[in-house]
């Protein structure tokens, strides 16, 4: 296998007694879509905030292209590459879409500290977030406050300003949460169009989408990786089907 | 620096942290349990001390003022709770800050309108008046040690209530998480109306035991509503215990640092050095501590538990 | 479609309120420039006065509003700075240094100082106790103040004359002291408008919204708040200097809590977050007092009930009122 991009080595976290995650190894090479499965309060989340910085590890290592990112906070890890989203919408809601994103574009184009020249008039941010918001297919609401966005454009749009980013490698917490339908297709479809193009990180409790995007897949229970594999291989697991995919199995059947 | 001196300021500190302690309590129950910044604290304290002023006036005695101004405070509390303080609650802390900003503008006033502007005295009542001799060549007012004791008192009925009682329970439980606790079915409401109309009458209650021996005056109360406010960010908002230790130590801390701290310095400085910078350096002591306890622990020394 | 629709009526609001802000405060300066003239009519120096101390707590407003509804921090202890530029003034004058950039130059270095310092500090804490921390600084300035026996100590000190610029007698006449703080108001505004839109503020705008989501895509919004805190400070530092001339005299008075407290409530006053409307809430603020003072020495009695009706019956302030009569008017 092509060298990893991103590398996580033994990664622990416990709040008090509770163990959340639990010695998580796993790697993510350079296109790889890797998905991480596991059920309700296995930790995936948890492992996510951790990935990215938002919450201390007690001990293991995150490397992103052979760099130890462990000790970085998160908008150092930014800078390096590695952008994320959150299972709960996290958008500037009064902030219209395309500030939302040019905002991140901003975050790597030249300092910030300029305090006389209209951002908003930035061409060059704007046409960025434009592009991000093309590929999303927000295009046509740049210029909406992101509050008024309906739930699945929201998703969207969390995507579009991690694309933003301009990351090697994206973590995505659940992008389908609370999607119908209609608005998760949309979501799925872009996801397919991204895959590839990015090292992802993929939560995602919509097994259809898992199964049809995903290149590898860890589960994830109780903060332990108990299987990682090809769809296939997990889906025929039967360590997996016992701990976590038991009732789907038989709904399958059913 | 002799040591009876040092006795002295000791239970000056003491008695000035027991009242700062007395005001606190209420304020960090608001403020746990409603997270309502009531600066109008400060005026219940100033209420209280001019209520006892007057109703001692009209009595003769001390002992029935106390007993008529307490009730009244707690219910001239609850009169501002209902008229004002109730719509404040879940509203952002810069509305709740200028609503009762309004309201301290109001009441320094509205006492200069009933009483004058000139301060009230009240006699310390007869049979507390005078010193004690506690050792050798240290006297020491009797009333001070009252208002001590009561204190300690009042803190430790206080600490059984908080964490004895089903009330206490809820309020302990309030303070961590309001939503929380109205979710399970309890009245939010009536409990905020309690913890509110108990702050207001602690508060009062300050006000009346030191009137004896401070002057009673308009505008007396914003200056120590601040102290209180160091003390409970220093104790951690919420928390009755936090409140206590905090309001002893900034007692303690302010009394002892005004009158030994230039001492203290002298031994580094010359002597009119010395006394400059510890006059300039003593009021700032408290607020120097605060800020070293909020850079090392954010959130005070004892948090209620989140 | 529905959502197209909210859309365009959502922006056409918002910009609409921005219209509205941008003709009041244009309006609000021509007034100002006029008043002198129209005060002949009348009591001209008191008028010329009041006015002259109007906007210098609008600067001082408007520097508040730049913290408070751009970056969410709650300062309480914004008088801090009013009173470090107020004795920057005072001392160097009291030592025969009358020139106004050198005073300028000092009250602003040490506002800086000051700001960078305590808010390096206080913004280490959240919510309820950054408002207590930035309190407690202010409070330690307003005794370090009180102490200070050689400038007066807890009396303060009288200027013993205005400050000149370039060796000119410009300040002296109340009139030049007119001219040239409404030319402060006006480049302050100008300036933090300017800051509002720019880079910079955009970040310290999301930040106020999100700072998680300003984390994540690469901000560190600690260093954006802090060098909002530091321009902020300065800039109620120039409103100190100015009072400093207006009054003729400085003390800790200045500092103490019910001034940031004031601060605070002109802010609220006008409207958080518009900058037009702190400058119109403390202008509107100090008229009423006087108005009130005139009418009864008991007018804190009406002015205290006054400002909770307006926490509680005007939410968002005079912009906020102004912006539903305007919304009203118009749908
Ligand atoms: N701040 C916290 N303190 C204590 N326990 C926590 C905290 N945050 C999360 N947990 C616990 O950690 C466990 C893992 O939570 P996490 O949110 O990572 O799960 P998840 O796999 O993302 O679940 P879901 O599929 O519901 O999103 C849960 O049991 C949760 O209760
Ligand atoms: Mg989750």
């Amino acid at each position: 296998m092509a060298e990893a991009l991103l590398s996580v080595d033994g990664l622990c976290k416990a709040y008090g007694a509770l163990t959340v995650s639990d010695n998580v190894s796993f790697e993510v090479a350079p296109g790889e879509l890797h998905a991480l499965i596991g059920p309700n309060g296995a930790g995936k989340t948890t492992l996510i905030h951790q990935l990215s910085g938002l919450l201390r590890s007690d001990s293991g290592h995150v490397r992103l292209g052979g760099e130890d990112i462990t000790r970085l906070p998160m908008a150092e890890r930014v800078h390096r590459g590695l952008a994320r989203s959150f299972q709960i919408t996290s958008i500037l809601p009064g902030f219209s879409a395309l500030e939302n994103v040019a905002l991140a574009a901003q975050a790597r184009s030249g300092s910030s500290f300029r305090f006389f020249a209209n951002a908003a008039r930035e061409d060059d941010l704007n046409a960025q977030a434009m592009e991000s918001l093309r590929t999303v297919g927000l295009q046509g609401r740049a210029s909406t406050p992101a509050g008024v966005l309906s739930h699945g454009e929201k998703r969207l749009l969390e995507l579009a300003i991690a694309l933003a980013t301009a990351p090697k490698a994206l973590l995505l917490d659940e992008p389908l949460a609370g999607t119908g339908k209609e608005e998760s297709q949309s979501v799925t479809a872009t996801l397919r169009q991204l895959k590839g193009r990015f090292a992802i990180v993929l939560i995602e409790h919509d097994m259809e989408a898992v199964f049809a995007l995903a290149d590898r897949v860890s589960v994830l229970v109780y903060g332990k990786i108990i299987a990682t594999g090809t769809p296939e291989q997990i889906r025929n697991d039967p360590a997996v089907r016992e701990a976590y995919l038991g009732e789907e199995g038989e709904a399958a059947h059913a | 620096m002799s040591l009876t001196l040092f006795l002295v300021q000791t239970l000056n500190g003491l008695q000035f942290g027991i009242l700062l302690f007395l005001i606190a309590a209420g304020l960090t129950l608001v403020f746990g349990v409603m997270d309502f910044i009531n600066l109008a604290h400060g005026v219940q304290y100033m209420v209280g001390a001019y209520l006892a002023a007057w109703f001692t006036a009209l009595t003769g005695d001390f002992f029935l003022g106390l007993l008529l101004a307490l009730p009244t405070a707690l219910l001239f509390g609850l009169l501002l709770e209902w008229l004002v303080f109730r719509h404040l609650y879940g509203r952002d802390h810069l509305d709740q800050v200028l609503a009762t900003f309004g309201v301290i503008l109001f009441l320094n006033e509205a006492v200069k309108v009933a009483w004058g502007s000139s301060p009230l005295s009240v006699p310390i009542p007869d049979a507390f008046s005078g010193s004690v001799r506690m050792m050798d060549g240290l006297l020491y007012p009797v009333w001070r040690l009252v208002v001590i004791g009561s204190g300690f008192a009042i803190a430790i009925g206080l600490a059984l209530l908080v964490s004895r009682t089903r009330l206490g329970m809820l309020v302990r439980a309030g303070a961590v998480n309001a939503p929380m606790v109205s979710a399970l079915g309890v009245d939010i409401g009536r409990l905020f109306m309690i913890v509110f109309g108990f702050g207001a009458m602690l508060a009062g209650f300050a006000g009346a035991m030191v009137a004896p021996i401070l002057s009673v005056e308009p505008g007396m109360g914003d200056n120590i509503l601040i102290l209180a406010f160091v003390v409970i960010v220093i104790g951690g908002i919420g928390s009755i215990r936090g409140a206590f230790a905090a309001a002893l130590l900034v007692g303690l801390v302010d009394t002892l640092g005004r009158s030994f701290g230039p001492q203290m310095l002298r031994l580094m400085l010359d002597p009119s050095a010395a006394s400059q910078t510890g006059r300039a350096l003593a009021p700032m002591l408290i607020y120097i501590l605060m800020a070293a306890v909020l850079i090392v622990r954010p959130a005070g020394l004892f948090p209620a538990q989140r | 479609m529905s959502a197209a629709g909210t859309d365009i009526a959502v922006t056409a609001k918002a910009r609409q309120a921005v219209g509205g802000r941008e003709r009041a405060i244009i309006a609000t300066f021509v007034l100002l420039a006029l008043a002198p003239i129209a005060a002949q009519a009348g009591p001209q120096g008191y008028i010329i006065d009041l006015i002259t101390r109007m906007m210098i707590f609008a600067i001082a407003a408007l520097s508040l509003d730049l913290i408070l509804g751009y970056g969410a921090m709650v300062s309480f202890g914004h008088a801090a700075f009013i009173g470090l530029g107020a004795y920057a003034v005072g001392i160097l004058a009291s030592h025969g240094v009358t020139d106004f950039v050198v005073q300028l130059a000092a009250a602003l270095a040490a506002a800086a100082v000051f700001a960078f310092v305590t808010g390096a500090l206080s913004l280490r804490t959240k919510g309820v106790y950054f408002i207590m921390i930035t309190l407690a600084f202010s409070q330690m300035l307003f005794f370090f103040g009180v102490s200070l026996s050689a400038y007066g100590g807890d009396d303060g000190l009288s200027l013993p004359e205005r400050s000149r610029l370039f060796g000119l007698p410009l300040f002296s006449s109340d009139k030049g002291l007119f001219y040239a703080t409404l030319a402060c108001l006006i480049g302050c505004y100008l300036l933090c408008r300017a800051i509002v839109a720019s880079r910079f503020g955009r970040v310290l705008r999301g930040a106020r919204e999100n700072p998680v989501r300003m984390t994540a895509i690469g901000f560190s919004p600690y260093r954006f708040q802090l060098v909002a805190y530091v321009i902020s400070g300065m800039m109620a530092a120039l409103a100190g200097a100015l009072l400093a001339n207006q009054t003729g005299f400085v003390s800790p008075a200045y500092m103490s809590w019910q001034r940031s407290g004031e601060l605070l409530a002109m802010t609220i006053f006008g409207g958080v977050g518009t900058l037009v409307g702190p400058i119109i809430g403390a202008m509107a603020f100090l008229a009423l007092e006087e108005w009130l003072a005139g009418l009864t020495e008991h007018w804190k009695m009406i002015f205290g009930p006054l400002l909770v009706c307006v926490v509680l019956f005007a939410r968002g302030g005079i912009m906020g009122l102004a912006a539903r009569i305007g919304g009203k008017r118009d749908g």
